[in-house]
């Protein structure tokens, strides 16, 4: 023993962050496949490059501090960081992007404030909205679902797309992109056209745009793995979406033509993701459990906010990013009452 | 015949926040009936088993002791006597290994057993203790060494009297035994319900307890069983009920207890007694019916010996002060590679260096944990901040923000987040992704806080006695200074005093008492030099000299005479 | 143009009187963040610090005239408290590392009772008189060493005090695999 003393408790730990993390990255599978069905090959490649980036940043990272690296980097979250960022951004996304991305994402938000638990915000996000607003128009360069597409682009030509930055033969940028379904009904509704109208279009499926609203449901299914797994707990997704469809849900009632149908903002856009994946990252999020119910409901509510009345087609990483910097102030005013003070006790 | 309590509604049942479900592993030591342990050798009994001061011996090293004959006196209040386990001789009273976590060494007395076994006259069992004074009961519950057997080893007497202002309205008797391996006080309820009951029944009188609540849980039928049928048959089956609760880890907890029974929470850093509840372990009740039915003082507990390290895993009636190598040797031996021994369970207990340690009045399980049961948790991660560490936690505290500012030393936040509330139960631990040794470092935060309450106190008095010292300095240093000025006022009050004085310097009176002391002596040794002379007797030493002699006093004579000459005043000096 | 001088003087004049009734209405008399100080300081009075006392340490601190990592006894915990309490940053001990604590013990056969070492302990720890046996009260000795130097007969020695069971601290935790530093290769 020769002086090394160790408490107790003497079991078998069953808990592991790898393995919280290996499950997250299975559940966040049937969403990706549902993704590249639509989307094309551009998501597959970007995900590839995107873990492949995030373990080398990480890796220089770990050595620039003198830390064994591979004790980190089996800890997984790098992937994971790597896989919704990859996931968020568009398919078309050049490859320079996505490695400036995982440098921000992994390198500054994450390893700068000292690694895995010291960072403050969420990495994928905030990589997401450095890119988003350092190159906004490629950032927005998104694709159609391949029913929707008038020319699809396969697996070398989506390559081709990503390595050398130009569309296939002679096909332009505006041949092969589309506005996402959250900015068509953005446009439109700035252009005073009514919810009927708009909805008129091809675009939309039955609730939110076409393609988009299955890869929301495929998401969905893999939240509830995680949630049936209990590496998440419900009270951030519930919260989030039921502050999202509350808010949206008043507004609609007031004026039904000039706000779409809280559905729509459920199944469009990074909702589901952000509900069960990105919100949930436990680093960046509330302890407590009433304040994650407090942190949900108020991401929720700036989805809202934002997509209607703010800057951006999409608001999921800008609501969670701000709720972030929230999060410790939520946790110290929601401390839960302690066994034997107050009023339990006499 | 049904009792009512084997049937019918089971009491409303409360419940605490978080706890975890953890395999209970008591199916390897509860598959054999409890046996007697060997008698040892040596037995080495610390003089400190309990919470307070460590007994006084009252034996000498070569003294003949017999079975249950009180060895240590206790000292103090907070404190209790020791007894000699068996018959033998007393070798030695020194330091020897103790099982502690830091593996120090304590005072013990060593007892060579003459394998004899022989009882001391003990006193006579007080059948009657319902008519007697209840301090008379304590006194014999005192004297009998009877601490808590659940763990934490506190005097029982002491804690039997809360005082006249703490009405003790409910007994609740703890038969959770929640964590893993442990069934010591399973098979005292299957074997000795009856002594339970009993002594149940006699802390019932002492305290004028209204009812008591015998919490076990639900993985121990046959003891649930056992202990319904003593209900039916003592005299406490109108206010006592047994009462199952489901299997928690850590329902054992006295807090969580008296929580799931009565629903109440124990206000914090302060004892049950305040809201009207006295908590107690099987064992120590039942060591109290041995005490007071039958005399017999604490020399022996159940304990058991688990784990698959061992070759025979069950449960042994041990006498106190065996070494835990010996019973080792009694349950088959180890077996395989064993990676760990634990003395306690596994969620609580601490690792032992070595198996020369002695069983003592607390301990209550020892485990040789193999590899697979135990494995190296690995280095710890960084915290990922998931939570699962609050929801778990039985005292409902956020363990996660109490391991950041221990992690950072900043032992005020971590008070600041209620560390003293910390039972130390490891939950939070189990479930940790990270793998963070989080009960060890609040056990650090905490034994560091009272060293440093206990320094600042030494710091305190240090420097209450420093400025007293420099007072004290000071006020010497100032009666110093008014002497010397009031010294300094008298002379220069008198200016020409003393320069009057002639040669022989006789007549003028000084200040100085010194002076006119030596005047006097003077003045009395001329005056006698003048009547021996009137007698015609001189100075004895001027005749018969040799004449050495006559020159030296010739030379001093000169010698005086020259500077009497050469000086025209004197001031009466020499 | 005048009207702005001379609102901005009349400003002035108010502030600066308000400021000077404020220094002295609610004028403080000593130094309360040397009293802070000196109030976590381990009284040992050794001097190892460099000044003869606690109290003039703190009040140097306090003035900041000396830096907040020299006292011995006070260990890292006391850098890490003063660290906290005057919002600077915490420095490595400037002694290096930590002393056992140590009482000090007279050997009573070397003793000749010159008093010496009575008149140096700054707290009143040893007990005798001129000519008689002196011994130390362990109870109230500090282990500042100050009376070492005077004994003219070295009878006095440092005896480390004993762990006790009681009193044994949990180690902290040895570090995460995350803080392990390799040493640098560069």
């Amino acid at each position: 023993m020769a002086g090394i003393i160790l408490s107790s408790p003497h079991t078998i730990r069953p808990n592991r962050v790898d393995w919280l993390m290996l499950q997250v990255i299975l559940a966040l599978i049937p969403g990706i496949l549902a993704l590249i069905w639509y989307f094309g090959w551009g998501v597959a490649i970007n995900l590839v490059l995107a873990s492949l980036f995030a373990v080398l940043v990480e890796a220089a990272a770990l050595k620039l501090r003198r830390r064994p690296p591979l004790t980190t980097l089996r800890d997984l979250s790098a992937l994971v960081t790597a896989m919704l960022f990859a996931i968020a951004v568009p398919p078309t996304l050049p490859w320079w992007l996505t490695l400036m991305g995982m440098v921000f994402a992994i390198g500054v938000t994450k390893q700068l404030y000292g690694g895995l638990g010291y960072n403050p915000f969420n990495p994928a996000m905030a990589g997401y909205v450095f890119l988003l607003v350092s190159y906004p128009l490629a950032m927005t360069n998104w694709l159609p679902p391949h029913m929707l597409a008038e020319h699809s682009l396969g697996f070398l030509d989506s390559a081709r797309l990503i390595f050398t930055g130009s569309p296939p033969h002679e096909l332009g940028w505006d041949a092969i992109s589309m506005a996402t379904p959250l900015d068509e009904m953005r446009t439109q509704l700035a252009q005073n056209r009514m919810i009927e109208e708009i909805r008129a279009s091809q675009l939309w499926g039955d609730f939110g745009g076409r393609g988009w609203e299955w890869v929301g449901n495929w998401f969905l299914l893999g939240g509830l793995f995680l949630l049936w797994r209990r590496v998440i707990s419900w009270h951030i997704p519930v919260s989030m979406l039921l502050g999202l469809l509350l808010i949206a849900g008043f507004f609609w009632s007031l004026d039904p033509q000039t706000h779409p149908f809280p559905a729509f903002h459920m199944f469009s856009g990074g909702t589901i993701l952000g509900a069960f994946f990105i919100a949930t990252d436990p680093v960046t999020s509330c302890t407590t459990r009433k304040g994650q119910i407090i942190f949900g409901a108020s991401i929720g509510v700036l989805i809202f906010v934002i997509r209607t009345w703010g800057g951006y087609p999409d608001a999921v990483a800008f609501a969670v990013l701000l709720m972030n910097i929230a999060a410790p102030t939520i946790d110290y005013y929601t401390q839960p009452r302690v066994f034997g003070h107050g009023k339990g006790s006499e | 015949m049904q009792e009512p309590q084997t049937t019918g509604i089971q009491r409303r049942l409360w419940s605490f926040h978080g706890g975890i479900h953890v395999p209970d592993e008591k199916a390897l030591s509860t598959g054999r009936p409890v046996a007697r342990a060997p008698l040892p050798s040596l037995l080495t009994i610390p003089l400190r088993q309990h919470i307070g001061e460590p007994a006084r011996p009252i034996v000498r090293v070569g003294d003949w002791v017999l079975k249950g004959q009180k060895i240590a006196e206790p000292e103090g209040w907070v404190s209790t006597p020791i007894h000699a386990s068996s018959s033998g001789t007393v070798v030695v009273i020194e330091d020897r290994p103790i099982p502690h976590p830091s593996a120090l060494v304590a005072p013990c007395i060593v007892i060579r057993t003459n394998g004899l076994d022989e009882w001391a006259k003990l006193p006579k069992p007080l059948d009657n203790y319902r008519e007697l004074d209840p301090a008379l009961v304590r006194e014999r519950i005192r004297w009998a060494g009877i601490v808590g057997l659940g763990g934490a080893a506190f005097p029982t007497s002491i804690k039997l009297d809360p005082g006249p202002r703490l009405p003790v309205r409910t007994l609740i008797v703890n038969g959770a035994e929640c964590e893993p391996y442990i069934s010591c006080d399973d098979m005292l309820m299957r074997e000795c319900a009856g002594d339970i009951i009993r002594g149940a029944s006699i802390l019932m009188h002492l305290l004028h307890a209204r009812e008591c609540l015998i919490g076990i849980e639900d993985n121990k039928p046959v003891a649930i069983e056992a202990m319904r049928l003593a209900v039916a048959e003592s005299d406490i089956k109108e206010s006592t009920r047994v009462c199952t609760i489901p299997t928690l880890y850590p329902s054992g907890g006295e807090k969580q207890l008296i929580r799931i029974l009565t629903g109440d929470e124990v206000p914090t850093s302060v004892i049950p007694a305040q809201i009207g509840i006295l908590c107690q372990n099987v064992a120590t009740l039942a060591a109290i019916a041995q005490a007071v039915l039958a005399g017999k003082p604490l020399i022996s507990r159940y304990v058991t010996m688990s784990g698959r390290g061992l070759r025979a895993p069950r449960n042994f009636e041990v006498l106190i002060g065996t070494p835990i190598a010996d019973l080792i040797r009694a349950a088959g031996g180890l077996a395989g590679d064993v990676r760990k021994l634990v003395l306690g369970g596994p969620m609580m207990g601490f690792t032992l260096d070595s198996d020369q340690v002695p069983i003592t009045k607390a301990a209550n399980c020892v485990l040789a944990l193999s590899e697979e049961e135990a494995p190296d948790p690995g280095p710890a991660l960084a915290c990922i901040r998931c939570g699962k560490c609050a929801e778990v936690c039985p005292a409902n505290l956020l363990p996660q923000q109490m391991y950041w500012y221990a992690r950072s030393k900043d032992l005020e936040k971590v008070q600041d987040y209620n560390l003293f509330d910390c039972i130390e139960c490891g939950c939070c631990a189990q479930v940790c992704p990270s793998h963070i040794p989080l009960v060890q470092y609040y056990r650090y935060a905490k034994t560091e806080s009272w060293a440093r309450e206990r320094e600042k106190r030494a710091a305190d008095r240090a420097r209450a006695r420093h400025e007293a010292k420099e007072a004290r300095l000071a006020r010497l240093e100032q009666e110093r200074k008014d002497k010397l000025k009031r010294k300094k006022e008298a002379l220069s009050k008198k200016p020409t005093a003393g320069k009057a004085g002639d040669g022989s310097g006789g007549t003028a009176t000084t200040e100085d008492p010194k002076k006119a002391a030596i005047e006097a002596a003077r003045k009395r040794a001329a005056a006698k030099k003048a009547a021996l002379a009137e007698q015609g007797i001189g100075p004895k030493n001027v005749q018969g000299l040799t004449p050495s002699q006559q020159r030296q006093i010739d030379a001093a004579e000169n010698r005086r005479q020259a500077p009497a000459a050469a000086t025209t005043k004197g001031t009466g000096e020499d | 143009m005048l009207i702005a001088i001379t609102a901005i003087a009349v400003l002035a004049t108010l502030f600066g009187l308000l400021l000077g009734y404020s220094a002295l209405r609610f004028h403080i008399e000593g130094d309360p963040l040397a009293d802070q100080i000196d109030a976590v300081l381990p009284q040992t009075q050794c001097g190892q610090c460099g000044f003869p006392g606690c109290r003039p340490y703190a009040e140097a601190v306090a003035r900041d005239e000396a830096e907040i990592n020299r006292c011995v006894p006070g260990g890292e915990a006391l850098v890490l408290t003063l660290a906290d309490l005057l919002g600077k940053d915490p420095l490595p001990l400037e002694a290096g590392e930590e002393k056992p604590k140590a009482l000090a013990v007279i050997d009573e056969k070397e003793c000749i009772g010159c008093t010496l070492c009575i008149q140096a302990c700054p707290v009143d720890a040893i007990v005798g008189a001129a000519k008689q046996m002196h011994t130390v009260i362990a109870g109230e000795c500090t282990g500042c060493e100050l009376c070492l130097a005077p004994c003219p007969v070295e009878c006095i020695h440092m005896v480390p005090i004993a762990e006790d069971s009681r009193s044994w601290k949990w180690p902290y935790p040895a570090p995460a695999a995350d803080t392990e530093l390799r040493p640098s290769t560069a």
